[in-house]
């Protein structure tokens, strides 16, 4: 790491712009390397260098980990009994797992769910509340106030509305009675659908926040300009405002696909991704801590949310870097 | 933020437009707190009652009994004991190690930086579970006999600390480069002509210019950090030495007998995130946005 700043070819031979004396290197950036001493050298490695030896070995390299072990079976038990399997973990969890299958589905339901309701829901919220209205404050707190609680929190509160015996919902619709009860937690059908109600009431108020710092960055003339025109608020908001928070929309859908992929908590607290509710994030845990610890093929499906996350992740942030240098 | 110039506000007609919007955010704000409202409802009512007289019915007896049931027999403070002993250190170790590789990439322009920052930043967006096998094998395989009480780094503080502070330093130091990139580029120059060194640089100059961004990444981190629960879960197995978002899900079954009791003790737990929230808000909302901005 140290070794890197010393090979760094001078760019200090572009004429520096203006009326400027080119003795000073204000204006050059590469400058500074000049004037460090070998201390400082050291300084800035270990700088570097300790948080990223940290993060690459904690993050990237447990995740190149991940794939290694997906073509292996290991019962953890001493490095001998690794052995290489090839591709047979992805050819049993793609062609015999019961749970496979259902859990991408989940996955891709939870996305969609949330980028078609929450999402526009959490825009509308921030166009109302965008309006110099009265009290945006109070009602931006009380949108935002699931986002702040833990999953695990919002997972035990829903139980309390969710529950067939004592739960608000069967409460009141008088379905608590035996022989009439609608299980929202343990009825396959119904509960991935219950939790998404919970997934949804947080993530409108993450959406909410998110672009409402969007707005904030629209050039109120736009607006004006357009209302002279005689455009009237959807028109505006369409040919306008919506065109222009093209950035922020970028940043919800990739926070969203990122959630989708994430979702665990509240899963895992509500009823342990039993049937119905099984996720790739709970299929990979069952693997470690549940009763059947197989490292091989639980690093196989982890490969597999892997490839999903990389897929959206690199995209991303190749384009936002590319606009920063351009910057 | 978005509050108005008050001699402006007054002097607008009530318009029926306007009536009808507040009346909309009044009902849909009321909706959504309504689900922590019947948690807080249900948590100041006896078990006896509700069991009698079912959940939906008008309440006799409001009490905070089952707070201090809740908090006393199943040792919270133990929990919260516990919770700082992680928030704490990881907090603190976080925003130091990515203000640095911040100020590295940002103050010094090594060919590496932008490489380093997408290193970093894609390690954040990573899904948890994708890393969580070979990083709980890793945990069960190295041996610090003395240094943490299991003797490894499985089910010890400090393996928890490591892993949050190797995690989250990845969207920290992404929000922070930004942030000292908008400082002017003369001020550490001018420093560095008068022969300071990189560390009087980073430390005495640009950190104290920092302050607003720390302060927002501080408290963003303070609540995610409190909030986690995955991490613990897998790489904790002692009950006891669980932070108290990832002991409610053991509590709930050994102490919480009654959904009183859970909601009692769900909304216990959520407290110190809420006063966080209360007193920081501004903070933290500019926390999650300084990140998202920049997209």
């Amino acid at each position: 790491m140290t070794a890197t700043p010393a090979k760094v070819p001078e760019t200090a031979d572009e004429p520096a712009p203006g009326p400027a004396p080119t003795s000073t290197p204000a204006k050059v950036p590469h400058g500074h390397k000049r004037l460090l001493t070998r201390r400082d050298r050291l300084t800035l490695g270990l700088m570097a260098g300790v948080p990223t030896i940290l993060h690459v070995a904690l993050v990237w390299l447990t995740a190149l980990a991940s794939i290694a072990l997906a073509f292996t079976t290991w019962n953890g038990i001493g490095f001998d009994s690794i052995q290489w399997v090839g591709l047979q973990n992805f050819r049993e969890l793609f062609t015999s797992n019961p749970q496979f299958w259902p859990a991408v589905e989940h996955n891709v339901v939870w996305f969609v769910v949330l980028i078609l309701l929450p999402t526009p829901f959490g825009l509308f919220l921030a166009v109302q509340l965008d309006k110099r209205i009265r009290f945006s404050r109070v009602y931006q707190t009380a949108f935002f106030l699931p986002v702040v609680v833990s999953m695990a929190v919002i997972g035990f509160v829903w139980q309390l509305v969710y529950n067939p015996d004592t739960g608000l919902i069967n409460s009141l619709i008088g379905a608590n009675k035996p022989g009439h009860y609608i299980d929202w937690i343990g009825d396959p059908d119904l509960n991935l659908w219950a939790i998404l109600v919970a997934a949804s009431w947080r993530h409108a108020g993450y959406m909410m926040i998110l672009y409402l710092a969007g707005l904030k960055g629209v050039d109120p003339a736009l607006r004006e300009a357009s209302a002279l025109d005689g455009a009237g608020e959807w028109q505006t908001f369409k040919n306008v405002v919506f065109p222009t928070l093209r950035p922020t929309n970028t940043v919800v859908l990739v926070v969203t696909i990122i959630e989708a992929l994430r979702a665990f908590d509240l899963v895992f607290v509500f009823n342990k991704g039993a049937q119905g509710t099984e996720l790739l994030s709970i299929l990979v845990t069952n693997n470690i801590i549940g009763e059947s610890s197989r490292i091989g093929y639980g690093s196989a499906i982890a490969v597999v949310l892997l490839v999903i996350s990389l897929a959206v992740i690199i995209p991303y942030l190749i384009a936002t870097f590319r606009k920063e240098r351009r910057a | 933020m978005s509050t108005v110039a008050g001699a402006h506000k007054q002097r607008t007609p009530i318009r029926p437009a306007r009536v009808l919007l507040h009346t909309f955010l009044v009902v849909t704000a009321l909706a959504w707190l309504a689900p922590l409202l019947w948690a807080l409802l249900a948590a100041m009512r006896p078990y006896a009652e509700t069991s009698e007289k079912g959940y939906v019915s008008w309440p006799d007896k409001l009490t905070f009994d089952n707070f201090t049931n809740a908090f006393q027999q199943s040792d919270m403070l133990h929990y919260f004991g516990t919770t700082l002993i992680v928030a704490v250190p990881a907090v603190l170790l976080t925003l130091l190690l990515s203000s640095m590789v911040a100020f590295y990439v940002s103050r010094f322009d090594f060919r590496v930086n932008l490489f380093l920052l997408l290193v970093f930043t894609a390690g954040n967006l990573l899904p948890q579970q994708v890393i969580i096998t070979p990083l709980y094998r890793l945990y069960l395989l190295i041996d610090l006999p003395g240094i943490t009480m299991s003797g490894k780094l499985y089910d010890s503080a400090l393996g928890l600390v490591l892993i949050h502070v190797a995690f989250q330093s990845g969207f920290c130091a992404f929000v922070l480069s930004n942030y000292m990139r908008s400082l002017p580029h003369e001020l550490t120059e001018a420093a560095l002509v008068d022969g300071a060194s990189v560390w009087r640089l980073y430390w005495q100059i640009v950190l104290p210019l920092c302050k607003p961004a720390m302060a927002a990444l501080a408290t963003l981190l303070s609540i995610w950090i409190y909030n986690d629960f995955f991490w613990a879960i897998v790489l904790i197995s002692t009950g006891e030495n669980m932070p108290i978002t990832s002991a409610l899900n053991n509590l709930s079954g050994q102490y919480f007998t009654d959904p009183n009791l859970v909601a009692a003790g769900a909304l216990l737990t959520a407290i110190p995130t809420l006063i966080v929230y209360f007193v920081l808000q501004r903070q933290f909302v500019s926390g999650l946005t300084l990140g998202a901005n920049k997209g």
